[in-house]
């Protein structure tokens, strides 16, 4: 079994997570290209756990699954308050804590 | 014989008790009531006097106590045993090996003086409660009479030297507090400085002489007693052990007694005495009666076997005590002539009679010596209580004889008799007590073969009987004078007084109210002391009263320590505190008994045995060493009526001395006679001059010291009381004093003033340096830098805060990029 077509698909969908992270500027977008690049992480994770014949792997990606929907839930949860008190989630707009 | 004595004397244990063997709490009494006085006294409504008359007290009673249980301890002995004194050490302090003990050291001696003392200090104090009354330091009065009570005490009760030095200089700082009690006359301040340095002066010899004892005896008490060289005990028997060198004990002894010289005023360093009247009246009391002065003396009784080895006393020619001791008799009693204030008398003749009891010790007179204190406390104390008693009542502060005085014995009868029987017992008139203690040491001064001495000792009495016709005269006799004559006091002749004694000034105003009333007697305070004083200067002689037989030589027996031989272990030796526990009181001293059974420590036992194989050799066995010792002295031995013991002639082979064996004259009619007739010629003689010339006002005998040449130059002399004062300060001190001031001053203001001021200079300009260079630069620099730096890298930093979410993951990314980067090099 090849490891590295894993780890080919998980670098191209951790990249495409970045590039959405740092270029997109509609909130929600940016929460999914968050959850591209835990995804990504967790793929590398079963495939070397497959590779390694042990069940570590898959415990650590069943966590960062549960941590990742929690996280989905306290980020959309501040993007819908965002939404309230502007009526808009871009962010460019949210650079009141400028330094 | 001997061995059945000591034997004797171990079977009959030898009686102690509470107050004996708590001897030491005595000084402490008044040594706590002073700190009383200090902190509390203000605040209380006596004004602290109450403790102080409240600590002599107890003191009095302690030491009344320890005096009973001493008499039971000697007459519960047998007969010319050596009865050991109770001594108790607790370690002081230690360092390197040394330690330094403090306790108590009971015998006869200590108990006699520790009973005058505290019952002299007792009368004292309750007199000054009348006397200083509305004093503006009458606190502070209180404080210093207690603690100066408590310093005689503990020299008194002192078990070494270093304790018994002390308790001499708390009584040296004491008396220079009291005689500038009055310090606002810079006459007082000065006699109080003159007689602090005049007694530190002679101090230097007390320490000298303590070292060069300890260095000399240390080894050889350390060995054989277990104790060290500052141990009294301890310097007394090495003195007659035959084991100190000549010089080394000469040296001390002479050291010691220029000690003595300084306190008691002895010729030359007595001036400071007759100065010192310028403290209250009660400290001039006390000071010479049974404290200070006495010091000195007492300084040679207690380390006598020192003295004894030392000055060779008793060798039959002159030695440096007994001159310097008649010296004082001679010149201090006709200084007295020339006196106008009746203090000054008085000072003068107490520094007479401490001649005498120099002399005394000087000559091997012990016991009538320590007699002589004795008896001399008394009715000295009383003649200078009864002077202030007219001062303060009659002559309005003025010690004046001759301006102030005459014709008091109508208005004081009470201060009068008391003087009259105080002045008695000062000559030596028979029943009363100076005669058996003064007439004991001429006596026995001749009897020792000081024959020259004897008749300075007769001179000496002939002059104290006609001195003292004159001060009596001038003050209780003849028509009254000046304030006495109720006088008022106007300015001028007011301020004439005022160096002498007039506390007037000081916030005594209370007494011009009464003084105003003439001439009366002194109130109960002043009255009773008086009396009682006066009851003992009668009476105290009879404890030792030669002349009635040996059941009146009661002091003989209590305060005479035997001279026998006795073994080391027989030392009542209570050790407490850190001392290893080595407890011999009354250890077995016969020779038969096994080494080992009374001796604790294995040091120790080698001593003894050493001890014992000496004498089980048999060269001078104890039996040999009594033949030879009978038949070495003359038939004194079979009027003492018992053995003759080797001490102080030759060293004891077994065991140690602890006193040297003196002789006692005995007493003979025919040599009291001459000196009464002595005595009573100097009355005659003294009263017909005085009549004639104060009251007769004669012609001849007027102005005789203008006329006669030879007279005027004496009374010139005596005036200037020998010019030993010009002699001390203008030339002594200024040849010394000057010149080294004067090199001082150029030091001080070439070399150290040179010395500051370059190192000013030198400090400005390193500190000018260092203030532009380190400081501004350096140090600010690095200050101002790093505020500058942080500013710089804030605004640097500041746009990174964009606030922008999407920079901030980049930047997140970026550097996690950059750390996989890093890791990828790192590893590969």
């Amino acid at each position: 079994m090849f490891v590295n077509q894993f780890l080919i698909l998980a670098a191209v969908l951790f990249c495409i997570g970045v590039y959405g992270v740092i270029a997109r500027k509609n909130a929600v977008l940016v929460l999914m290209s968050i959850e591209l690049i835990l995804n990504s992480v967790n793929i590398n994770l079963l495939a070397f756990s497959m590779r390694h014949g042990s069940l570590d792997g898959h415990t650590f990606a069943l966590y960062i699954i549960a941590i990742a929907a929690a996280e989905v839930g306290v980020g959309l949860a501040m993007v819908l308050l965002m939404y309230r008190n502007r009526r808009s989630i871009d962010l460019d707009e949210l650079s009141e804590m400028k330094g | 014989m001997f061995a059945e004595a000591t034997e004797a004397a171990t079977e009959v244990a030898l009686k102690s008790g509470w107050f004996l063997e708590n001897a030491w709490v005595i000084p402490i009494i008044p040594a706590l009531s002073f700190f009383l006085i200090i902190f509390f006294g203000k605040r209380m409504p006596k004004k602290g006097s109450e403790f102080g008359v409240a600590s002599m007290f107890g003191a009095l009673v302690f030491a009344g106590g320890a005096a009973y249980q001493w008499i039971q301890r000697v007459n519960g002995a047998s007969e010319g045993a050596f009865i050991s004194p109770v001594v108790k050490t607790w370690t002081w302090w230690q360092n390197d090996g040394f330690s330094f003990g403090i306790g108590q050291h009971v015998d006869g001696l200590t108990v006699a003086i520790l009973l005058v003392v505290a019952f002299i200090s007792t009368l004292v104090q309750i007199y000054s409660l009348e006397y200083l009354r509305g004093d503006r330091r009458y606190t502070h009065f209180f404080a210093s009479l207690t603690l100066f009570s408590a310093g005689m005490l503990n020299m008194v009760v002192a078990e070494n030297m270093i304790q018994l030095i002390l308790g001499w200089e708390i009584m040296g700082l004491c008396s220079f507090l009291l005689i500038g009690h009055w310090w606002e006359e810079g006459a007082n301040s000065r006699a109080a400085l003159k007689a602090f340095f005049t007694t530190r002066t002679g101090d230097i010899g007390l320490l000298t002489g303590t070292a060069i004892l300890f260095f000399s005896a240390n080894d050889w008490t350390t060995k054989n007693l277990g104790v060290s060289g500052f141990s009294i005990r301890g310097l007394s028997s090495w003195a007659l052990s035959g084991d100190p060198g000549h010089a080394a004990i000469t040296m001390g002894a002479i050291a010691l007694f220029i000690a003595a010289i300084g306190k008691s005023g002895q010729f030359p360093l007595h001036t400071w005495l007759p100065d010192a009247m310028a403290g209250p009246t009660p400290v001039s009391s006390l000071l010479h009666s049974s404290t200070m002065v006495v010091a000195g003396v007492f300084l040679v009784a207690r380390l006598y076997p020192v003295f004894f080895k030392g000055m060779d006393i008793l060798s039959g020619s002159a030695n440096f005590i007994v001159v310097i001791g008649g010296i004082t008799i001679v010149i201090a009693a006709l200084l007295a002539f020339v006196q106008t204030d009746i203090k000054k008398v008085l000072a003068y003749s107490t520094v007479s009679q401490l001649g005498y009891m120099m002399m005394g010790l000087g000559a091997g007179a012990w016991l009538p010596a320590v007699f002589h204190i004795f008896t001399h406390a008394f009715f000295k104390a009383c003649l200078f209580l009864g002077a202030g008693s007219i001062s303060h009542s009659s002559s309005h502060h003025s010690f004046e004889m001759k301006k102030d005085m005459g014709g008091l014995r109508k208005f004081m009868p009470i201060t009068f008799g008391t003087w009259i029987i105080s002045t008695l017992a000062l000559c030596g008139v028979f029943p009363f007590s100076g005669f058996f203690s003064k007439d004991e040491i001429i006596d026995n001064v001749g009897h020792n073969g000081y024959n020259v001495f004897m008749y300075v000792g007769l001179a000496g009495a002939f002059l104290t009987a006609a001195y003292m016709t004159r001060a009596t005269y001038l003050t209780f006799f003849g028509q009254p004078r000046g304030a006495s004559a109720g006088e008022h006091h106007e300015e001028e002749s007011h301020d004439s007084h005022a160096a002498h004694d007039d506390h007037a000034d000081h916030g005594h105003d209370s007494h011009d109210a009464h003084a105003s009333h003439g001439p009366h007697e002194s109130g109960l305070l002043i009255t009773v002391p008086l009396i009682i004083l006066a009851t003992l200067a009668l009476s105290s002689g009879f404890l030792n009263a030669l002349p009635f037989g040996e059941k009146f030589e009661n002091f003989k027996k209590w305060v005479e320590p035997s001279a026998e031989v006795f073994n080391p272990t027989g030392i009542a030796y209570v050790k407490g505190g850190l001392g290893e526990a080595r407890v011999a009181a009354d250890a077995p001293t016969d020779s038969s008994v096994a080494p080992d059974a009374e001796v604790v420590s294995d040091s120790e036992t080698v001593v003894v045995e050493d001890a014992y194989a000496t004498a089980a050799e048999g060269e001078v066995g104890p039996e040999m060493l009594r033949s030879t010792a009978a038949s070495g002295e003359d038939t004194h031995s079979e009027e003492s009526g018992h053995h003759k013991s080797p001490c102080g002639t030759e060293a004891p082979t077994q065991g140690v001395c602890a006193a040297p064996q003196l002789n006692h004259a005995p007493f003979k009619w025919s040599k009291a006679g001459l000196s009464m007739l002595i005595v009573f010629a100097g009355f005659l003689l003294s009263l017909f001059v005085c009549i004639q010339l104060y009251e007769k006002k004669n012609k001849k005998f007027v102005g005789l010291t203008e006329r006669n040449k030879v007279l005027g130059f004496g009374y010139k002399l005596l005036v200037n009381k020998y010019y030993l004062d010009v002699l001390y300060e203008k030339i002594i001190v200024r040849s010394i004093a000057h010149p080294i001031a004067a090199a001082v001053y150029w030091f001080n203001q070439k070399v150290l003033d040179g010395a500051v001021n370059g190192a000013g200079t030198t400090a400005k300009g390193i500190a000018g340096w260092v203030y532009r260079n380190i400081d501004q630069r350096v140090v600010d620099g690095a200050v101002n830098g790093t505020g500058n730096a942080a500013q710089g890298a804030g605004s640097a930093l500041r746009p990174v805060q964009s606030g922008k979410v999407n920079q901030y993951g980049a930047l997140l990314f970026g550097a996690a990029a950059i750390g996989a980067l890093v890791l990828v090099i790192v590893n590969t």
